[in-house]
């Protein structure tokens, strides 16, 4: 049953994309922090990020948060707190359009901002454009899955168990790459190109994620710092875009 | 008592010709890059005006700065931290690259390339922006001089406060500059709103720095900042600001704008202040109380108490030392002239300002009266209510009673020296008028007036257990002296020869020394430089000229 193709797809294939996911990360912390940002445009435009950004951003956030419960907490154990598989599948569903919505909602007003603002198409980097269309196809075969739950196209397929257990497995070197093989096409696709996404997260805008400054709430107002941790004199480090003029 | 040093600034106003020199010396050494094209760490406002950007005043639309809260403790007037947090995708208040403007450049290349045709060619307006053509519609001082007045006035926030009292009608008679860079606050807002902790004050001198390697471009300081100075560059995603020039100051030479200006109207220097006072100072509810605040926050160095508390503290020496000669100290304290900008803002700005007197005495000049009479003086400030209640507006939280008084002390030495340089005795009766002693007088005008190069810039240099690791000190070229053969920085194999100076910024002292020095430049740091002939003595080989025995420097040719 385990063909080179399974094994490559459902096994070699996530463990480089969490390779260079993992590796990647610590790379670009090391060795460009100064590039370690979310690149905010909104100087250039407000009115549309006012509604795009945060519609997006909650969505997405909302989003996860849903992968983590429906891949990370096997089913057996939401059944001993008593919650039934219908009532899961219903929140879950409910949650997921609404999210859905707005993450689809929010990036294609930022796709369209991004494209029709001149100043923000003008910055917008090859890798941006490139990270978009991976991140719009994640997003779009997410929500055909969504769809195919919701509608009942993939013949009472229960993604529980089966994606979620591979997903886990690779995580305890259980490997399970024959139940990616039962998945409906649309999970299947789905889940390819979420790792795929995860390859490239490291070298793009998106590594503003693990820098979201929750401690903030924390911290006391002004930092003060001695100069002897001063940056002013350090020589450049490598993988720094060097900020030169134009032409 | 928790004792601090903040290098601070003044500012006599009267003084600036608005030439904007210091406003372009400062953006050659610091954003003429791509992604600063609109950034002017210093810039220089014709008042009454907008300012730049544009309206940035108007803290009920910008809501920069600190507010009480309902429980009257300081909160960020965007908002408190949660929300902060949550309106992170999105920043509500942000400015716009139109409140600062759209910068541009010309497409000079058509004047050369295009081809023979009847018109001339033009180089037509670029944006920098988005690269398209542009129509050159505002800039950092638009309205330079009171140009397009009165439409564009109007709309200074702090005319509208004023003229909510007093009809407008005064362009003609009222103008002055007023050139800012970021306040290197002692509470500053922007290091408070900065999500990820990038922003931070130093706590040997106060500067405030953006860690370029900590900012996420979260953006939330540019709302933070009530001065709008800090600034987003739009290439790299990180915030800029005012560094104070922090290389030049650690090696005691002044901040570039005080270097280059014409008027020679900046002061640097230390102030001593008690760290732990400051919040209860911001916090305030009066805000006509905010400048005594303020005031009492500071520390008189000359104070043994405040002296063996600073030695304590950790400060050196030589610092406090400083601080006791800083004329920042002598005119906030011993003279009572400056100012800070907007103390409402509740930040504790560290630029402090003289009010300009110039309003008042070009008034009397014009109706044809002694301008330099101080009963003239007095009774015309007395009577010039809108100027007084601008500056107000700008220097103490609109209370005229401060502005008042300075202005008052300036009209006195105005008077009080016109006899003395006429050769007349000094009447004692008006330096007491304004309640100040003769001596008192004479210190200030020589303060304002003469003050020579050491005397408006007393900056004590930093310490480090190593000095010569500061670029500043260990990468000059040793022929690099003036009138020697490397004046301008080009090295003995022509420009840029040699090893490489990251910041090209010359240390007096250090230099005074080699050019006064008669031995061989001697190099303690062990970093290789070139030789120096012009200062060889003749006796045996001079040092660096030759490799030592063979033995190469392992630091040659590396790039540091
Ligand atoms: C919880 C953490 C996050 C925070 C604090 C955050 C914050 C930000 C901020 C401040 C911006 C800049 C918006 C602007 O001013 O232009 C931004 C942009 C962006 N973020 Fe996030 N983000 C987070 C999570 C995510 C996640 C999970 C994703 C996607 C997987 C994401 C994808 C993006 C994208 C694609 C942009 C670019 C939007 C544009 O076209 O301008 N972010 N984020
Ligand atoms: S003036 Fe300078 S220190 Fe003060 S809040 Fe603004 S940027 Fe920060
Ligand atoms: S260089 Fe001096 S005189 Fe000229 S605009 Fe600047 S502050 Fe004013």
């Amino acid at each position: 049953m385990n063909e080179p193709l399974t094994i490559a797809l459902w096994v070699v294939f996530p463990y480089l994309c969490l390779l260079l996911f993992v590796g990647g990360h610590v790379w670009r912390y090391r060795y460009d922090n100064f590039g370690w940002t979310s690149r905010s445009s909104q100087l250039h435009e407000s009115k549309l990020l006012r509604w795009a950004s945060p519609l997006f951003h909650f969505g997405i956030l909302v989003v996860i948060a849903g992968h983590v419960i429906g891949l990370g907490i096997p089913n057996t154990w939401t059944g001993a707190l008593g919650i039934s598989a219908d009532v899961y599948h219903t929140v879950a569903v409910t949650s997921g359009w609404i999210a859905g919505t707005a993450t689809v909602v929010g990036l294609a007003m930022l796709i369209y901002r991004r494209r029709t603002t001149g100043a923000v198409f003008y910055e917008t980097t090859p890798m941006d454009k490139f990270m978009y269309v991976v991140l719009g196809t994640v997003i779009a075969l997410g929500m055909w899955s969504l769809m195919a739950t919701t509608f009942d196209w993939n013949n009472h397929y229960d993604y529980r168990e089966g994606v979620s257990i591979w997903f886990r497995g690779l995580f305890f070197l259980d490997l399970r790459p024959e139940l990616m093989t039962l998945a409906p096409l649309n999970m299947q696709l789905h889940a390819l190109a979420g790792f795929a996404i995860f390859a490239l997260w490291p070298f793009t805008r998106l590594v503003h994620v693990f820098s979201a400054p929750v401690w903030y709430i924390f911290r006391p107002y002004v930092v003060y710092r001695s100069r002897k941790d001063q940056l002013g004199s350090r020589a450049t480090k490598r993988g720094w875009d060097r900020v030169g003029t134009r032409r | 008592m928790r004792v601090m040093a903040q290098m601070a600034m003044v500012m006599n106003l009267d003084k600036c010709i608005g030439c904007h020199t210091c406003s372009v010396t400062c953006k050659q050494a610091w954003t003429n890059r791509t992604g600063t094209e609109y950034v002017w760490f210093n810039n220089v406002e014709t008042r009454p005006g907008q300012g730049y950007p544009r309206t940035y005043e108007d803290q009920e639309r910008w809501e920069g700065g600190w507010k009480l809260n309902k429980g009257g403790r300081l909160s960020l007037k965007a908002g408190g931290r949660l929300k902060n947090l949550l309106t992170i995708f999105s920043s509500p208040k942000m400015p716009a690259l139109s409140d600062y403007y759209e910068p541009w450049t010309y497409d000079y290349e058509n004047l050369t390339a295009a081809p023979l045709q009847e018109h001339t060619p033009v180089a037509r307006p670029k944006s920098m922006a988005t690269g398209e053509d542009t129509k050159v519609r505002w800039s950092a001082n638009w309205d330079d001089d009171l140009g397009g007045s009165p439409e564009l006035a109007q709309h200074d926030p702090i005319l509208k406060k004023v003229s909510e009292k007093v009809t407008l009608e005064f362009d003609k008679t009222f103008m002055f500059y007023l050139p800012r860079i970021c306040e290197h606050c002692l509470n500053p807002s922007c290091a408070a709103s900065c999500p990820s902790g990038a922003i931070y004050k130093r706590a040997e001198d106060g500067i405030v720095l953006v860690d370029q390697d900590k900012c996420r471009g979260w953006r939330k300081c540019i709302t933070g900042c009530p001065y709008k100075k800090v600034y987003f560059n739009h290439k790299t995603g990180k915030a800029e600001k005012c560094t104070f020039c922090f290389p030049r100051i650690e090696v005691g030479i002044p901040t570039v704008c005080a270097e280059t200006c014409v008027g020679r109207l900046r002061y640097i220097g230390l102030v001593l202040y008690d760290a732990d006072k400051v919040l209860e100072a911001a916090s305030i509810e009066d805000e006509h109380e905010l400048l005594n605040a303020q005031r009492s926050v500071f520390l008189d160095p000359h104070d043994p108490a405040v002296v063996a508390a600073s030695e304590e503290a950790g400060i050196p020496h030589d610092w406090i030392e400083g601080a006791q000669r800083s004329p920042v100290w002598r005119l906030i304290h011993d003279y009572e002239v400056a100012l800070p900008l907007h103390p409402e803002y509740r930040t504790m700005p560290m630029v402090w300002y003289i009010p300009p007197l110039s309003p008042v005495v070009d008034v009397v000049a014009e109706t044809g009266e002694d301008a330099e009479d101080s009963g003239n003086l007095f009774a015309a400030i007395e009577a010039l209510r809108i100027p007084i209640e601008y500056l107000a507006e700008l220097f103490t939280a609109g209370d005229p009673k401060p502005v008042d008084a300075v202005l008052r002390r300036l009209a006195a030495m105005r008077s009080y020296m016109r006899d003395i340089n006429l050769g007349r005795e000094g009447n004692p009766d008006i330096p007491a008028a304004v309640g100040m002693t003769e001596t008192e007088m004479k210190g200030m005008f020589r303060l304002l007036a003469l003050a020579k190069y050491d005397e408006r810039y007393v900056i004590p240099p930093a310490h480090t257990e190593n000095a010569h690791n500061l670029e500043e000190l260990a990468t000059e070229c040793s022929l690099d002296f003036d009138g020697g053969p490397g004046m301008g920085g080009d090295g003995p194999f022509g420009a840029g020869s040699g090893p490489q100076t990251p910041l090209a910024v010359e240390n007096m002292r250090e230099q005074t020394q080699r050019q006064t020095d008669s031995g061989v430049y001697n190099d303690d740091t062990g970093k290789p430089r070139r030789v120096n002939l012009l200062l060889w003595d003749g006796d045996g080989a001079p040092q660096g000229l030759f490799p030592s025995d063979g033995i190469e420097d392992p630091e040659v040719g590396k790039r540091r």
